[in-house]
């Protein structure tokens, strides 16, 4: 069955759009052809959670127009917050704006590439055209990926050239203080051959009552020896529904490191998936959220083991409050020939209050004799005798209860590389929890 | 000075009754030990004063200088001076042992005179060192993947970092080697003298060549059943406890069986 949904852009809008952003011909026609694909295909289908009455493609309007900062000093306190001081590369983007950028000089001497999706679809048509819904997401994988090529309106582009190693981190800040916004993002990070590099992004409203829809899909390639670390922490407004898509990519003896603090206040449907591709790839999630008032949320966590020797984790942790729902997929998936390959995976759901809920439900599909795979799920309460514990310290119960909850979360904040992300996603939790 | 009085404490767990009626009152600057055989109420006891949640009190009362301590919540039994070392300390992942101890410390001041950083960690390195513990185990998550003996360890540093007036140790010595015996009895005579007092639970007359008791006292059937000086805890290792029962026409000393 196909739903037909009106869509809210034309052919011409797309077109006008895609001239106003001086991209090269190639692809405006990429984009008309997905917002044809995107009338017929379907929604995508999050396992045990029922979308048909969410809204994912209707919204004010296409594109916000904002002013640029011309400094760090500009930034709004909020943002300023969680960029860390001696950050040396920093891209924010400010509703679909890009606002700032600053790129070391360590990365421009080294040919590292960090720059907003537009320009690199202009500057770098070559790596774009080569990682652009080739090998990760394909466009028309159901209406929402073709949704996000045709009507994208943000998003980094990270190319990592050969032999590159890079100690600091390259942070983005994709920051929403227009109630109106709407985002189609594409972030594409490219870790060549040899190389090395962390990226950190921040999904953050700082207006309330948004009206905007976010349609996300972050691609993330790690070649031969190369290595990818990938942090992130969704921060979005409750009149939010969003859609995000982070997959990536382990080719051989490659590594992704995926550290996800997903905070959003509106229904979200989360998707993370991690091929490992080539022999003795590695692949690790870690993923951490909190759901509160009556969101809705889907998160789905999939490691898929091609190559040989190819070691896949996921940890999730989720904590519920209110009348939050969540539903909690993670799948382990090992291919015939992916000999010696390691699955584990473990899901917990802490709830906090009578009608909150949670369900973890771990996958393991294995096609292969000779593997090692394990998982590990539980949901419940918060222990009474850890609180028990920390009472009989003198700690009051609910200082009890907020220590075991950041404790529980801990996983993702500790590993968070930018200490300003890390403070940031350790006080969303405490605002959340409370 | 101050003194923990237990009136005729009734405990039942499950709707059990475990505990049959203790009296025992305990100042500071004395330490008692509570000896016994297994299943007789020990930590039961231990566990009743501290305000487990599986422990019901059904009579019977517990006072910290005329405070009612059975009315108070488990952290403000703590505040008022309590300390349970436990016999299997929770393991809390994600919270880290020096973390978890200045929130402890924290939560006896008050908001705005916390203690400072600086001085907290030359504190807790100062206690760490005369435990003989690793000084990365402050970093470590609390209790997550410590052996046995670092747990007993960690018990006493909590103590000594929280200073408390009455420590109950539960079985401290259980899995001990005779070094980390020594270490752990240090820490507790380190903190011997005005202003603590101490229950000591144990099996083993061991621990009590290390620190020598004020007052022992034995416990059968849920109750105190005799007490005297620590003369009474080398008999008991002399002689075992048989000589008790037969002089208190006791045939089983456990609580497990009605009579």
């Amino acid at each position: 069955m196909t739903v037909e949904t009106k869509l809210a852009l034309t052919e011409q809008d797309v077109r006008s759009y895609s001239v106003a952003k001086q991209e090269p011909n190639w692809f405006a026609e990429y984009r008309i052809r997905a917002l044809g694909a995107a009338e017929n295909l379907p929604m995508p289908t999050p396992d045990k959670t029922k979308i048909d009455k969410w809204n994912f493609t209707d919204f004010p309007v296409h594109s916000v127009e904002s002013a640029t900062f011309s400094s760090l000093a500009e930034l709004p306190e909020e943002v300023k917050a969680i960029v860390t001081e001696g950050q040396q590369s920093v891209y924010i983007q400010r509703n679909n704006t890009p606002a700032f950028i600053q790129v070391s000089d360590e990365l421009t001497s080294k040919g590292v590439i960090f720059t907003d999706i537009q320009t690199a679809i202009r500057d770098h048509e070559n790596l774009v055209k080569k990682y652009f819904m080739t090998n990760g997401v394909k466009v028309d994988e159901h209406k929402l990926t073709s949704l996000n090529a045709a009507l994208l309106n943000g998003g980094v582009f990270v190319y990592v050239p050969k032999n590159v190693v890079l100690e600091e981190p390259l942070q983005a800040v994709f920051m929403l203080d227009d109630a109106q916004t709407s985002l189609f993002n594409h972030t594409i990070v490219v870790a060549d051959t040899n190389s090395s590099v962390t990226y950190v992004e921040n999904y953050l409203s700082t207006v309330e009552n948004a009206t905007g829809i976010v349609n996300i899909i972050s691609e993330v390639f790690a070649e031969d020896n190369a290595s990818v670390t990938y942090g992130a922490v969704d921060v979005l407004d409750k009149g939010i529904t969003t859609y995000v898509n982070r997959r990536g990519v382990a080719n051989r003896n490659s590594r992704i490191e995926w550290a996800l603090g997903l905070m959003n206040d509106g229904d979200t449907i989360s998707e993370n998936v991690t091929h490992l591709v080539g022999d003795a790839s590695y692949g690790d999630t870690k993923t951490v959220v909190v759901g509160r008032g009556k969101q809705k949320q889907n998160f789905t966590t999939k490691v898929i083991h091609w190559g040989k020797h190819s070691e896949g984790y996921i940890l999730k942790h989720g904590v519920m409050k209110d009348e939050a729902s969540s539903i909690f997929n993670g799948i382990g998936k090992i291919e015939h020939g992916a000999t010696k390959a390691n699955a584990e995976q473990e899901s917990r759901v802490l709830m906090l209050n009578e009608k909150a809920r949670g369900d973890a439900n771990p996958i393991l599909l294995i096609d292969e004799d000779d593997v090692t795979a394990g998982h590990a799920a539980s949901v419940g309460r918060v222990d009474p005798l850890q609180l028990y514990y920390l009472m009989s310290r003198g700690i009051s119960k609910q200082n009890a209860e907020r220590l075991v909850i950041h404790g529980f979360l801990a996983p993702v904040v500790s590993i968070l590389p930018i200490e300003g992300v890390k403070k940031q996603l350790t006080e969303v939790i405490e605002r959340k929890v409370r | 000075m101050s003194t923990l009085v237990i009136q005729d404490l009734h405990v039942a767990i499950d709707g059990k009754e475990i505990l049959k009626g203790v009296n025992l009152t305990i100042n500071t600057n004395e330490i008692h030990a509570i000896m016994g055989p297994n299943g007789t109420g020990k930590s039961t006891l231990a566990s009743a004063i501290m305000g487990h949640p599986k422990y019901e009190v059904t009579s019977g009362s517990v006072h910290l200088d005329g405070e009612d301590v059975l009315e108070m919540e488990v952290d403000e039994r703590a505040q008022a001076g309590l300390f349970l070392a436990m016999q299997y300390p929770s393991e809390i992942t994600g919270v880290t042992n020096a973390d978890f101890l200045r929130s402890a410390i924290n939560a006896r001041r008050e908001e705005g005179d916390e203690i400072s950083i600086m001085k907290f960690i030359r504190d807790l390195d100062k206690k760490m060192e005369f435990l003989e513990m690793d000084q990365d185990m402050a970093q470590r998550y609390l209790n997550e993947g410590f052996s046995g003996g670092e747990k007993k360890r960690n018990e006493i540093l909590q103590m000594m970092m929280i200073q408390p007036k009455f420590a109950v140790l539960d079985e401290i010595d259980s899995g001990l080697d005779i070094d980390a015996l020594k270490v752990v009895s240090n820490g507790i005579n380190e903190m011997r003298g005005e202003g603590f007092g101490c229950l000591i639970i144990t099996h083993y007359q061991r621990l009590l060549n290390y620190i020598t008791p004020d007052h022992v006292h034995v416990m059968m059937q849920g109750k105190v059943v005799k007490s005297g000086g620590p003369e009474l805890a080398h008999k008991l290792e002399a002689q075992g406890y048989d000589w008790i029962k037969d002089e208190l026409g006791i045939e089983d000393e456990t609580v497990g069986q009605e009579a």
